[in-house]
């Protein structure tokens, strides 16, 4: 694998470039398709709600994969992600609105590891909360 | 009654091969919003060693979270797959996936503990390609009790 990303040029608390994503109701259904999850609370208002929810929610695992966005990016080889964890912790409320909502993904190098690999620890804000918790990424540098 | 602590250390049977498809990783990057080239132009994979396209790295929750549904439905699990919430996820990666690839996953149950009212069951997830290991899934399931 070939990082784009030189271990000599990193630094412990340099930020990663953060990235917001706009996700609708249709952005859900793709990833529905998608992932092959069809649990009734990411496209269905009446379900999400009779289970407590206050409306229909985004998969976690959508984004688990907009905060590794953030590495990727800064990384270049997707390979170089050699291990990647989250928390699920606040659900992504997605109101039927053309607009949709915003998420805010964000990271920094959080550790530099004797074995050629960094932490990458991630964030990721919603409705100004965190929504994912202990995320992190150990990536291996060129 | 909760879920059945017996059944900690069981391995379900393997799941039946799927095959990667250019179009499914395409499909699948996009549903993501990812715009990286990478997910589907084999020049830009090639360029950074690889012999062809690779998947994003949170794909193999397609196959483990496929496999996974057995032990949701296995009334020896007794797990109310009703009320089960996803609260955290752990992939370890030998190699990332790649068109061509035929994965199978076995899914063992590791661990089933009580956090209040709730269980919580951690499967591992094992992906191979051609006998090859390719990802280690960890998968914390929360079944929500009663208030």
């Amino acid at each position: 694998m070939a990082a784009q990303v030189a271990l000599a040029d990193v630094t412990i608390g340099q930020e990663l470039l953060p990235l917001t994503v706009t996700l609708t109701r249709l952005d859900l259904v793709k990833y529905a398709g998608a992932s092959g999850d069809f649990n009734v609370i990411h496209w269905n208002e009446r379900s999400a709600t009779q289970v407590g929810l206050p409306n229909v929610i985004a998969h976690g695992m959508l984004t688990m994969a907009g905060a590794v966005r953030v590495v990727t990016n800064w990384v270049g080889d997707p390979a170089a992600v050699v291990d990647y964890s989250v928390r699920m912790t606040r659900p992504v409320v997605v109101p039927d609105t053309d607009e949709g909502v915003e998420v805010t993904y964000s990271g920094k190098v959080g550790a530099i590891n004797d074995d050629g690999t960094v932490r990458i620890d991630l964030s990721a804000v919603f409705d100004g909360q965190t929504v994912l918790g202990a995320a992190k990424a150990i990536v291996r540098l060129a | 009654m909760g879920m059945n602590r017996d059944m900690v250390g069981y391995s379900y049977p393997p799941s039946r091969p799927y095959f990667v498809s250019a179009e499914k990783i395409r499909e699948f990057a996009d549903a993501i919003g990812e715009t990286n080239p990478v997910y589907t132009d084999v020049a830009v994979a090639q360029s950074f060693g690889h012999t062809t396209v690779c998947a994003p790295p949170t794909f193999p929750i397609v196959v483990t979270m496929a496999a996974m549904q057995e032990a949701f439905h296995d009334p020896a699990l007794n797990m109310d797959f009703t009320r089960v919430v996803h609260g955290d996820q752990r992939f370890e990666y030998s190699r990332p996936i790649q068109v061509g690839d035929e994965l199978v996953v076995t899914t063992v149950v590791e661990d089933i503990r009580a956090l209040g009212n709730n269980d919580v069951a951690t499967f591992r997830t094992e992906v191979t390609s051609h006998g090859e290991p390719v990802v280690t899934g960890w998968s914390k399931l929360i079944v929500r009790g009663d208030e």
